[in-house]
């Protein structure tokens, strides 16, 4: 079963009495426990593409499949559940809750899927140290450094141990060496926990540790590579 | 980590606000608790003072309420001793009353033939005893300061009276009854051309002296067959009775000499017997045993039982004044909170849309998204209120240790000002729901708006 299938996916925004196009026509297909790489300029429609694929919006036409699931058959709640269950997300912004621990806000997941507290203490604890901030677990964001707030928020994304993890250009907003180490943490866990990655960026780094490259420009898919073989059952 | 800790956290979040938000309502609080203690305090004042002159019932003859001012004499209590000693002694009465004594009210005409001068007055007969074990009532403690005097006529002879400043004032007995700011009337020059007295009468005038002016006046009624009868009674003070209208025919007796004015050497009635129980709130219980002896063993006249409150109309309007006060002054204050709270919540929900989307994304439904608002208004509103009552109990400690006092309409005697508070908890628990609710409810638009916010806008907020 494939992480993502998308088929003949069409997105427009509505500016003003115009409709700008933001996807045309996009099939693609993500692989579980694959480190997929959107990239593109700016406006190419990566960030869209991850929008719907991570179930927060919704396509004007076509179809989206994640995990199995025909995501545009589910309602508001459903869908919330589905993203709870199903999806991580990492932010360019990091997006921590400023007012929670970085412990705190790795559990948050965990609390929403209605994990029973030991269990929780015990993943969260043991992401937490994954991410190398076990000693870091009671301080706010405000207290962390930019790096340090994107290890949370990776391990945060990963806590509910799901099928797909969408990192919208996580790594743009810190220095070249920050980001390489939080590549290299992703990578990593992603090869540990078997999960499906899909990173949009267009930093050469980024590309190079991709197993699967799309390559969008005006929000059409130019180019699909497979960089690295899959191994596929 | 539950709802109610995150949005404790939030709310932490930007003090300043929190704390600005919150003193609006405590300041709100403070203001509605304060008048509402001061309300209490005004309503029990007036229900003590009229408690104090009239008991809680009174029993009356069924018509006498209606009619009895005409003809007060024909709407008595037959056999009244008896009638006291059953209500007295009924069992399930006994335990509530602290005192049972008859009154009787006529009317009549006070004169001071010394200075040729009359009225018409109300005449009050009572028992001192009964009045003075009246005034002792003190059921919300507003302490010895403010207890009445014992009545004047305490120690007095049958024939003693006491009267109202007015009364005083109109028979011109100011001089005799060492009165202070009490005017004379000054006489008008004769005029020459007016009529001029035959020479033999005006010699007699000139030669008769006029009887020395004294503290007596003579006090003429209708006894209870019609017939005219006579009282001279020495007058023993004149004291204000704090409404005009009374205070000009005010004239208080011994219920002896009132019966005998009346009733002469025929059986004496009373208009009514004034019962004053242990706590106001018995009212409703003894007045349901007394109507069931009206019915039993006192069912050989027409008696009714009418509370202090029928038969003062004012009670109820000073109360009814004080309370709609009250009412405008919360609704005002219920306003406040709900812009206030509503205002920052608007500016929270503007402030956090970027996480409102986070968190949607993660997974968090639109009703958790609203909870958690509305949560946050529900904390400011009960932890602004419950703040405001402590802040409120505080004010009205110093306002009550200030010793201020004042005197309501139509009382003698002054009132303190008081902020009943504490034990008022139907009040302050009232005063925190109505504040939550108005802060829930005023959260609950931010709340909405907040869990309806698109993912995709929201996250591009951040």
């Amino acid at each position: 079963m494939l992480s993502v299938e998308m088929h003949e996916v069409c997105k427009n925004y509505q500016l003003g009495q115009v409709a700008v196009p933001a996807l045309q026509a996009v099939t693609l297909a993500i692989h579980p426990a694959r480190f997929t790489v959107l990239s593109g300029p700016s406006g190419s429609g990566k960030t869209t593409l991850l929008n719907l694929i991570g179930a927060i919006d919704r396509p004007d036409q076509g179809s989206i499949e994640v995990a199995g699931q025909d995501i545009l058959r589910l309602r508001d709640d459903a869908l919330s559940a589905f993203r709870a269950r199903h999806i991580g997300f990492v932010f360019q912004n990091f997006n921590l809750l400023p007012v929670l621990s970085a412990y705190e806000n790795v559990e948050y997941p965990l609390l929403l899927a209605k994990v029973a507290p030991a269990e929780r203490k015990r993943r969260v604890l043991h992401m937490l140290e994954a991410v190398g901030l076990a000693d870091k677990a009671r301080n706010l964001p405000g207290q962390l450094s930019g790096g340090q707030r994107q290890r949370v928020s990776i391990a945060r994304a990963l806590i509910n141990k799901p099928a797909l993890v969408l990192a919208d250009e996580p790594t743009a907003n810190l220095d070249s060496a920050t980001g390489a180490t939080i590549l290299a943490l992703l990578r990593t866990l992603q090869q540990q926990e078997q999960v499906a990655v899909v990173f949009s960026s267009h930093d050469p780094q980024v590309i190079a540790a991709a197993d699967d490259l799309y390559t969008l420009l005006d929000g059409k898919i130019q180019q699909k590579r497979e960089v690295r073989a899959k191994e596929l059952a | 980590m539950s709802v109610f800790k995150l949005a404790w956290r939030n709310l932490l979040r930007n003090r300043r606000r929190t704390v600005s938000t919150l003193l609006t309502m405590i300041v709100g609080v403070i203001a509605m608790l304060l008048f509402g203690g001061y309300d209490h305090a005004v309503v029990y004042g007036l229900q003590t003072s009229f408690v104090r002159d009239g008991g809680h019932l009174q029993v009356q003859n069924k018509d006498f309420f209606e009619f009895g001012s005409g003809n007060p004499a024909a709407y008595g209590v037959r056999d009244y001793r008896r009638v006291m000693r059953v209500i007295a002694d009924d069992p399930v009465l006994k335990p509530m009353l602290t005192v049972v004594t008859p009154t009787l009210y006529l009317d009549g005409i006070a004169g001071n033939y010394a200075a040729a001068t009359s009225h018409t007055v109300m005449v009050f007969g009572s028992e001192v005893t009964g009045q003075n074990q009246l005034r002792q009532w003190d059921d919300y403690h507003f302490g010895d300061a403010h207890r009445r005097k014992p009545s004047a006529l305490t120690g007095t002879a049958p024939d003693a009276a006491v009267i109202g400043m007015g009364v005083a004032r109109v028979l011109q007995l100011c001089d005799a009854l060492q009165l202070a700011h009490c005017p004379k009337p000054q006489p008008e020059p004769r005029s020459a051309a007016g009529p001029v007295l035959p020479a033999d009468l005006a010699a007699l005038a000139q030669n008769t002296p006029a009887p020395p002016s004294d503290q007596r006046i003579e006090l003429l009624a209708a006894t209870a067959s019609g017939a005219p009868n006579i009282a001279r009674l020495r007058i023993v003070k004149a004291q204000s009775q704090g409404v005009k209208a009374l205070d000009d025919r005010y004239v208080g007796m011994h219920l002896a000499q009132a019966q005998r004015l009346v009733y002469g050497q025929g059986e004496p009635m009373v208009s009514a017997i004034v019962l004053q129980l242990h706590h106001t709130r018995q009212i409703a219980q003894a007045s349901a045993r007394l109507r069931q002896l009206f019915a039993g063993p006192l069912r050989d006249q027409p008696l009714a039982v009418y509370s202090y409150a029928e038969l003062q109309p004012q009670y109820g309007q000073i109360t009814g004044m004080f309370g709609s006060i009250f009412g405008f002054i919360a609704l005002l204050i219920a306003c406040v909170t709900l812009f206030t709270i509503g205002n920052t919540m608007n500016m929270v929900v503007l402030e956090r849309t970027g996480e409102i989307g986070t968190l949607r994304a993660m997974g968090l439904r639109r009703g958790g998204i609203r909870r958690l608002f509305l949560c946050e208004g529900v904390l400011l509103g009960s932890v602004g209120s419950v703040l405001g009552v402590l802040a409120a109990l505080l004010a009205a400690g110093l306002v009550n240790h200030a010793g201020l006092s004042w005197t309501p309409p139509g009382s003698v005697d002054p009132s303190p000002i008081a902020i009943i508070l504490w034990g008022e908890n139907g009040l302050m628990l009232g005063t925190i729901l109505i504040l939550t609710l108005t802060a829930t409810l005023s959260s609950w638009w931010p709340a909405r708006r907040a869990a309806a916010l698109d993912i995709v806008d929201a996250l591009r907020h951040a």
